[in-house]
């Protein structure tokens, strides 16, 4: 899009003023002629704009099209680093790894992502933690999940195991056997697929770029 | 006392008595909000109470959704009250609003048992239809959602269908369709799958704030200037040009305001610039709603036809200011909402802000529509009771906002701005005590706020019982 949020916010304003204005011609600014032509222009001239900032905003969160990752990302490493211009943290996306020893193609990344996402809403994760920092506000934000350190500092040494990966399927599966801090996560009794799929899904997630939310993730100790 | 400008003949028309029902249960499920809040209250001192039973996520559940179906269900209420005053007849399809009624209230509670019992299902499409949705604030299963879809087109069918027998339109009937059209093509946005979050999220908020910030604070707009004809006898054309002032700004900030809620969720840059410059000016029409009811209760020297009305809609215009623009515009800005996003702040703003602009209209409704719907109608209607339950009800939401205030303001620096926001900083934030000392005061004003709603419902039951002369002298 050519247009800074400067230029559409001014536009938008302007144009609301000088159409309700030559609308009202001969009614005084107290007359509800005048307030009913701004309500109704007001009301036109932003929902036009918000459509077309949609289609505009629809094109550029498709995945793979820079701020949302392909689905297959979960192959890949992933991590944070500080953009000095932009002066927040940015997602990169480095070598193939694979995810729980496999490397998925687009389709069978796309099918695990889908199953991960539809486990995240039938167990109503948003009601206890937030996603993109949305939700309520009981648990954990899990907008950068994946890349939270207290996998390897804790929760794999506990566990026993060697990856990521594992130590997440793991511990969701049994959240009440490990607690962390003084709330405990009930037990949601993921299957192995389903967990899975959720960490999937939340590497997946990860990858996503939110204009630096949230802030410093990761980097304070 | 100025002669009412709403004229209420002395029977009810049948619209006012399905509005009866409307409220009566909308007040029911104000007290399951309650009960599930101070459950979730209690959650937060002893986190292992109730436990994998009635965990917080099902609890929270049940709060947000019983609160919204409540004040919906106040709000459609008060259209059904004032509807047939408005046009001066019966409202039309007034058989098919009453099946539809009944329905949803069947509907209604078979959703709250599943949220209850059933609570969770496996990650498929039968948990979207049946169980839950999982999505904040619309978990409601895809049937239930095709159920209030076709409930709001009832609606819409009353209010047009009335408005077109009346032959008469006027600029709040006008603003009223207008809205309603809006408000129910909003709610189908809501109702999809998507696997990108991103998408979801963004199609999420057109439900979730094109609600609540925009088509429901004007559907307010509505049932307000219709109670303010009926307390104060205000002149309509005074009523009508404040109401298209307020459809202005509010539609012309809030639209675009929506752009704060894509701050952080994957969209493009552009929208930290509209979201922040439009919702920094979102609290321009709650201002004007103060102005405007201080200069019509002043004018009127506080003179009613029923006090503990024109105490909520007073009630209402500040605490809609108050909460939602005060307590949204100190979080709106991005600079500052990048660290207070998604703590306890967020969560003061949504109690003080639903409160202030919604509990306060629809209690204003209820008195009235109480004042009438008894065998002799007291004028001026006045108890003793009612400033109790006003007061308290309104000092303890107070102290619910200031605890989560407090907290939010701990969790912001501690885990945001100091510890970089990761699974352990949220550990060390929420068990630091400057955010656990708050644990306590917040559930014993919830409490208090338990206490004020009995004394509510008492007032409600009661109110109006004694001829106006004994609780005149009663004040004497």
């Amino acid at each position: 899009m050519d247009y800074s949020w400067i230029q559409i916010s001014v536009a938008a304003v302007f144009l609301s003023v000088v159409i309700t204005l030559v609308l009202s011609r001969g009614y005084g600014w107290l007359s509800p002629t005048f307030w009913r032509n701004a309500a109704v222009v007001s009301s036109m001239i932003m929902l036009f704009i918000l459509m077309w900032l949609t289609f505009d905003t629809t094109e550029k969160i498709r995945p793979g099209a820079g701020r949302v990752p392909t689905w297959t990302v979960i192959n890949h490493q992933i991590g944070l680093k500080w953009d000095g211009e932009k002066r927040r943290q940015v997602p990169v996306v480095g070598e193939q790894t694979g995810f729980f020893g496999k490397v998925y193609s687009p389709d069978e990344a796309f099918a695990l992502i889908n199953k991960g996402k539809m486990t995240l809403q039938g167990r109503n994760c948003m009601e206890c933690h937030q996603i993109l920092g949305n939700g309520a506000y009981y648990a954990p934000d899990l907008t950068r999940a994946w890349l939270d350190p207290w996998w390897e500092e804790r929760i794999m040494p506990a566990l026993g195991v060697a990856s990521r990966e594992e130590a997440m399927k793991t511990w969701l599966q049994h959240p009440d056997k490990y607690p962390q801090g003084r709330r405990r996560m009930p037990n949601l009794h993921f299957s192995d697929e389903e967990a899975v799929a959720l960490v999937a899904f939340l590497k997946w997630m990860s990858a996503i770029d939110t204009n630096g939310f949230p802030p410093r993730f990761g980097v304070a100790q | 006392m100025n002669a009412f400008a709403l004229r209420q003949p002395k029977e009810l028309f049948e619209s006012q008595k399905l509005a009866l029902w409307y409220f009566a249960v909308a007040v029911l499920l104000f007290g399951v909000q309650i009960i599930f809040g101070l459950l979730m209250a209690y959650q937060y001192i002893d986190p292992e109470f109730l436990y994998g039973k009635l965990s917080f996520m099902t609890n929270r559940t049940l709060h947000v959704n019983a609160m919204i179906v409540w004040l919906l269900v106040g709000l459609m209420g008060g259209v059904y009250w004032f509807l047939p005053l408005e046009t001066g007849r019966e409202v039309v399809g007034i058989k098919l609003a009453k099946f539809i009624w009944w329905v949803i209230v069947a509907g209604v509670g078979v959703v709250v048992l599943v949220y209850a019992f059933v609570q969770v299902g496996p990650g498929n499409a039968y948990t979207l239809w049946f169980i839950n949705e999982g999505r904040e604030y619309v978990e409601a299963p895809r049937w239930a959602d095709f159920a209030i879809v076709a409930w709001v087109a009832i609606f819409l069918f009353n209010v047009i269908a009335t408005t077109l027998a009346a032959r008469r339109i006027t600029g709040l009937l006008g603003v009223l369709i207008f809205d309603l059209v809006a408000l129910g093509a909003l709610y189908t946005a809501g109702m999809h799958y998507t696997v990108n979050v991103t998408m979801d999220q963004y199609l999420w908020w057109w439900v979730v704030h094109l609600w609540v910030e925009a088509t429901w604070e004007v559907l307010v707009g509505v049932v307000m200037g219709w109670s303010l004809m009926y307390l104060l006898g205000t002149p309509r054309k005074l009523i009508e040009t404040w109401l298209f002032l307020e459809v202005a700004l509010v539609f012309g900030t809030g639209i675009l305001g929506l752009g704060h809620h894509y701050f952080w969720i994957g969209t493009p840059e552009y929208w930290i610039g509209l979201g922040g410059f439009f919702s920094a000016l979102e609290p321009l029409p709650l201002v004007a709603m103060v102005v405007h009811a201080v200069y019509d209760s002043g004018a009127h020297r506080l003179h009613t036809v029923n006090r503990p009305a024109l105490f909520w809609a007073i009630a209402q215009a500040f605490g809609n200011f108050i909460g939602a623009g005060v307590w949204g515009f100190m979080q709106t800005l991005p600079q500052i909402n990048m660290y207070s996003h998604g703590t306890q702040l967020a969560a003061a703003h949504g109690h003080f802000s639903f409160f202030g602009a919604y509990v306060g209209t629809v209690l204003t409704l209820v008195y009235i529509a109480v004042q009438n719907a008894r065998k002799r109608v007291v004028v001026p209607l006045d108890s003793r009771l009612w400033p109790w339950a006003y007061g308290f009800l309104i000092f303890s939401i107070i102290g619910v906002v200031a605890s989560f205030t407090i907290s939010g303001f701990a969790q912001t620096m501690i885990e945001r701005a100091e510890l970089g926001s990761t699974w352990n900083a949220y550990i060390t934030s929420y068990t630091h005590p400057w955010y656990t000392n708050t644990h306590w005061w917040r559930f014993w004003m919830g409490m208090l706020f338990l206490g004020a709603y009995v004394a509510l419902v008492w007032d409600l039951l009661t109110i109006g019982r004694k001829p106006a002369a004994a609780v005149e002298a009663a004040h004497d």
